[in-house]
C-alpha cells in the first residue's frame, strides 16, 4: 500500500464527510485511511480522535450524537471484531451510526493472519444490526460515502461501509 | 496502614450531583447507574444498562461536542478496568470540561461480589496520571469528594477521581431501560431534534 500518492476515492470521502457535517472522526489507524486521517488533522473545524481499540469509537460516536455532533468511525476489518458488543449501545438506543472500513485480508492478502476476521467483517456487523455496503471501485466511494451519511443523520441508520482490499490496493511486503 | 473506607456509594454520589446546574452526566452500567437515578430524575442523564467499558469514551464524544456544559462520568472500578485504555484516548484529546469518577469498591457488585483488580493494587488514578490526566486523586472523605464537585474552583479537566467507597449495596433504583427513550430526552434537552 503506497500511501504517499493520495487516491481521488480518498478525497471523496473527506468531501462527504464535510458535506454531511461530521465533526468527530475516531480511528484506529490502517494505511488505507491514511490520507483521510491526515486531511482530518488538516482541518480546523474536525476533531480526529486517535483510539486505543475500535470499540471506543462506537462508545465516543454516540456520545458525540448525543451532544448534537455527527461522527464517523474509521478502521481496518482487524477491528470490527472488538466492536460487537458495543454496538448494542447503536442498536438498543438507535443511535445513527456509520463506520468505514477498509478491507485487509482478501483481494492479494500477503498476512493470512487477517484473513479470518477480514471474512467474518460482514456477518460481525450484519448479526448486531448493522447495514453492510461495499466500495469495489473508485467512482462508488464517494456516492456511497454520501448516500450513508444522509440515511445514517436523516434516520437514525447504521451503516457500515466496506473498502475493498482491490480498490485500496494490495499490501507489498 | 490503610486508610479506612466510610464512603458510602448513595451518600457519594448525592454529593456529586447535588448542584449540579447544567452538568451532563453519563453513568456506566450497574450500581452506578442505579446511584444516579436514586439522586433525582435528570433528562441530564445518560444511563447505561450494558456496553460495559463504553462509559468514558460516551464522556468524551459528549465533551468534545458539548465544550461550554461539564460532563462527569460516573461508574464503577469493573466499568472502568474494562475500557482502561478510554484513560489514554481522553488524555490524548484532553477535553477541559470532562471529569470522571470511578466508584471503587474493589469488587464487580453485580455479579456475586468478585474481586476487581483495584483489589489487587491496580490503581486507576495512577494510570490516569501516567495517561496525562490534567488532575487525578483518590478520594477517602466527603469533604474532599465536595471539593472535587465544586468545579468552579477545581483545575481545568480532563480529571478523574477515584473514590473509595464501602461494598454496601443499596437497594436497587432502577431508571427506565429504554435506551430511545433516554437518549431522546437528552438531545431533546439540548436543543436537538429527534429525526
Amino acid at each position: 500500500m503506497n500511501d504517499l500518492q493520495p487516491q481521488r476515492w480518498q478525497d471523496d470521502i473527506f468531501e462527504a464527510l464535510k458535506k454531511a457535517g461530521v465533526k468527530q472522526v475516531p480511528y484506529v489507524p490502517d494505511a488505507g485511511h491514511a490520507h483521510l486521517i491526515r486531511r482530518v488533522h488538516d482541518d480546523a473545524d474536525m476533531t480526529p480522535i486517535v483510539l486505543t481499540t475500535e470499540e471506543e469509537g462506537v462508545a465516543s460516536s454516540c456520545g458525540a450524537w448525543l451532544g448534537g455532533q455527527k461522527s464517523v468511525l474509521l478502521m481496518q476489518s482487524s477491528g470490527v471484531g472488538n466492536c460487537v458488543n458495543m454496538l448494542s449501545l447503536v442498536t438498543n438506543c438507535n443511535f445513527p451510526f456509520v463506520t468505514i472500513v477498509s478491507m485487509r485480508g482478501e483481494y492479494g492478502e500477503f498476512n493470512s493472519w487477517q484473513v479470518p476476521m477480514s471474512r467474518a467483517t460482514p456477518t460481525s456487523f450484519q448479526m448486531m444490526g448493522i447495514e453492510v455496503m461495499r466500495c469495489d471501485t473508485p467512482d462508488q466511494v464517494g456516492p456511497t460515502v454520501d448516500a450513508a451519511l444522509y440515511s445514517a443523520f436523516a434516520s437514525e441508520q447504521k451503516i457500515a461501509i466496506l473498502l475493498s482490499q482491490r480498490l485500496i490496493g494490495r499490501k507489498e511486503w | 496502614m490503610s486508610t479506612p473506607i466510610t464512603i458510602e456509594r448513595r451518600k457519594a454520589v448525592e454529593h456529586l450531583l447535588q448542584d449540579r446546574g447544567d452538568m451532563l452526566v453519563v453513568c456506566g452500567l450497574g450500581s452506578s447507574t442505579y446511584d444516579v437515578f436514586a439522586a433525582g430524575d435528570h433528562h441530564a442523564n445518560f444511563y447505561l444498562w450494558g456496553a460495559m467499558g463504553g462509559a468514558v469514551m460516551i464522556g468524551l464524544g459528549l465533551a468534545i461536542a458539548q465544550p461550554d456544559r461539564q460532563v462527569l462520568v460516573i461508574t464503577g472500578d469493573g466499568e472502568a478496568l474494562m475500557g482502561v485504555g478510554a484513560l489514554a484516548s481522553v488524555a490524548a484529546q484532553k477535553p477541559d470540561n470532562l471529569s470522571i469518577v470511578v466508584l471503587d469498591n474493589v469488587h464487580f457488585g453485580e455479579t456475586g461480589m468478585q474481586k476487581s483488580h483495584t483489589a489487587y493494587g491496580v490503581d486507576l488514578a495512577e494510570i490516569a496520571a501516567g495517561c496525562g490526566f490534567n488532575s487525578t486523586e483518590t478520594i477517602y472523605d466527603y469533604d474532599t469528594l465536595d471539593a472535587f464537585t465544586n468545579i468552579p474552583n477545581a483545575p481545568s479537566g480532563p480529571r478523574l477521581a477515584v473514590v473509595k467507597i464501602t461494598t454496601d449495596n443499596p437497594p436497587r433504583a432502577l431508571p427506565n431501560v429504554d435506551g430511545i427513550y433516554v437518549k431522546t430526552r437528552f438531545r431533546q434537552l439540548l436543543g436537538h431534534a429527534p429525526c
